[in-house]
């Protein structure tokens, strides 16, 4: 064949595919978040942002993801360095610490229950130390701080393993030769990483936390194992109003938001890990 | 690297940092682990051992949970169901995005920015939301509700991976290898499938089981747009309120022993995946 024509060839199923199930979906989206039946409006905006769960949603969401994503950060960061300066065992090491990466959130969130839950593994170990004579119903919402943790522990326990894969990958392609440099000129561990592993990783770090970013709004499965309706995000009020309530317009609205805030998160990430032009390693 | 440090002269801080090293790995090793062995004691107890207090710390290795799981009506055909979703999405996220990955490796060509853009867009959207308006068009076109439909919006959420990591693959495999293949009188087809095909099918595999697992995972989507050909997951999310706890501990474990055996199969492949499919 044609070896022009060719590589236009292999890459239409993926366009065409794409354009069916991705950017057409996006486009019938917008148009459901913005047509109640007859015209352009913003009803179903309003009607999702004046819900009076609707500040609570965004807060907890917005909370969650401050809260886990430094955390995972700088636990990734950790494990990364660690394995890096690992001789015997690593294979064995990132192998247990990339488990969690083929581990759904609906899986961890179970898991997370058999800990948490009012029978569950700390109330047996804490009544084993003598700490509590009978087991507390912890996940209620007279603790929401405990529900909030539970969560927190659940998503850094399953989702860091994402960050860490691709932060070890990005380590690895930084030359050795930089660090040997630096070692002749008496750096500190510390300011090796400081100086030379940072902002050479630059790459990683963005891709890492614009995929977690992005993954940190999406949080759905794991809250509605461990809290159910204790503590509402986002991505199951979406889900309340497309099955519960019937509401597909207010469900494509509040779509609508979560894809907002992702693509800010991504802008703002983008341009604060940018890259300077013309820098490689 | 590390060990030609200015410390030499103090071998007790060195053994103390030592120390303090391999007991950080080994607590973070269990971090991921303890969770994991938990559950596998509530999967491996009997009903009333898992409602019961306080818990074992050890597996009594009772099949009772599992049996009930399995009892459960509707589970195994949510359990074929995942499979299935999965297996499609297996197959239609390589069959659809290997070409493309090996047309990015192979070829320069106008438009080849604006397809990776294309590509690297999808990463930033949380993709599962797309479900919502695919249940509408399904409706129309008679997909709802099947194995089909949600495998084709599985496949959506794959082949951006597929597609970057048999990129990364392909670029893997010096064009010189082909050449020679061409100078010897094979066509660019035979030249692929006897000389590239060979090299590249374990990374395949690799990142075809990668697509296994996403699938596998998948929540939102699966939940939106399956009623009665739920999946696992769409199963037990919509049980999750009345479904007694050893169901649930036994469906977590149900979920969670596949990616442990997949994890395994590709962790030579997870790094190299990425580490190309970042740039």
């Amino acid at each position: 064949m044609n070896a022009r024509l060719l590589p236009y060839v292999l890459i239409l199923p993926v366009t065409l595919f794409l354009c069916l199930f991705f950017l057409y979906p996006f486009l019938l989206v917008s148009k459901q978040a913005f047509s109640t039946g007859a015209g352009f409006t913003l009803d179903n905006f309003r009607e999702v942002t004046s819900y009076w769960k609707f500040p609570i949603t965004m807060r907890n969401t917005l909370l969650l993801a401050a809260a886990v994503v430094p955390i995972q950060l700088a636990l990734a960061l950790l494990m990364a360095t660690m394995v890096n300066r690992m001789q015997k065992g690593r294979d064995l090491v990132l192998y247990v610490w990339t488990i969690p990466l083929g581990i759904s959130d609906l899986a961890a969130g179970i898991i997370w229950l058999a800990i948490f839950e009012q029978s569950g593994f700390l109330n047996s170990m804490m009544s084993g130390l003598g700490i509590v004579d009978k087991p507390v119903n912890l996940l209620t919402f007279q603790n929401p701080g405990i529900v909030f943790l539970a969560i927190m522990l659940a998503e850094i326990w399953r989702a860091t393993a994402i960050m860490l894969v691709i932060l070890v990958a990005g380590i690895g392609l930084i030359p050795k030769e930089y660090y040997e440099a630096a070692e002749v000129f008496g750096a500190s561990p510390w300011k090796r990483f400081l100086r030379i592993t940072l902002p050479l990783l630059r790459p990683s770090l963005q891709t890492a936390l614009i995929l977690r970013v992005i993954l940190a709004f999406e949080i759905f499965a794991v809250v509605a194992a461990l809290s159910g309706t204790l503590f509402p995000v986002l991505m199951g009020e979406t889900y309340a109003y497309q099955f519960d309530l019937l509401n597909s317009g207010a469900a494509a609205a509040m779509a609508l938001i979560i894809l907002a805030i992702s693509i800010a998160f991504t802008l703002i990430i983008l341009r604060v890990l940018r890259v300077p032009k013309g820098a490689t390693i | 690297m590390t060990a030609v440090t200015t410390d030499a002269a103090a071998p007790d801080a060195r053994q103390a940092g030592r120390w303090v090293y391999v007991s950080a790995v080994a607590l973070l090793c269990a971090w991921v682990l303890v969770p994991l062995y938990f559950l596998l004691i509530n999967t491996l107890s009997s009903p009333e051992t898992v409602n019961s207090f306080p818990k074992p710390f050890i597996p009594e290795f009772d099949l009772g949970s599992l049996t009930f799981f399995a009892n459960f009506a509707g589970m195994l055909t949510a359990l074929k169901n995942s499979v299935l979703v999965a297996a499609l999405t297996m197959i239609m996220s390589i069959a659809i995005g290997a070409p493309a990955g090996y047309a990015l490796s192979r070829f320069d060509f106008h438009g080849k920015e604006l397809f990776r853009l294309l590509i690297l867009l999808t990463r930033a959207f949380p993709l599962p939301l797309l479900a919502l308006p695919l249940a509408v068009m399904f409706i129309r076109t008679g997909l709802d509700d099947t194995v089909f439909g949600l495998a084709l919006v599985h496949t959506t959420l794959a082949i951006p991976f597929a597609v970057l990591i048999t990129f990364a693959l392909f670029s893997g495999i010096p064009l010189e290898l082909e050449e020679a293949a061409w100078t010897l009188g094979c066509t660019r087809l035979t030249a692929f499938s006897k000389v590239v095909l060979p090299l590249i099918l374990p990374g395949i595999t690799a990142s075809a089981i990668f697509a296994f697992v996403i699938s596998w995972n998948e929540v939102f989507a699966a939940a939106v747009l399956t009623i009665e050909n739920r999946t696992l997951t769409a199963f037990l999310l919509q049980n999750l309120d009345t479904s007694p706890l050893h169901l649930k501990f036994a469906g977590g474990f149900i979920l969670v022993v596949p990616a442990l055996i997949f994890i395994f199969a590709v962790r030579k492949y997870l790094f190299a995946m990425w580490g190309i499919a970042n740039r």
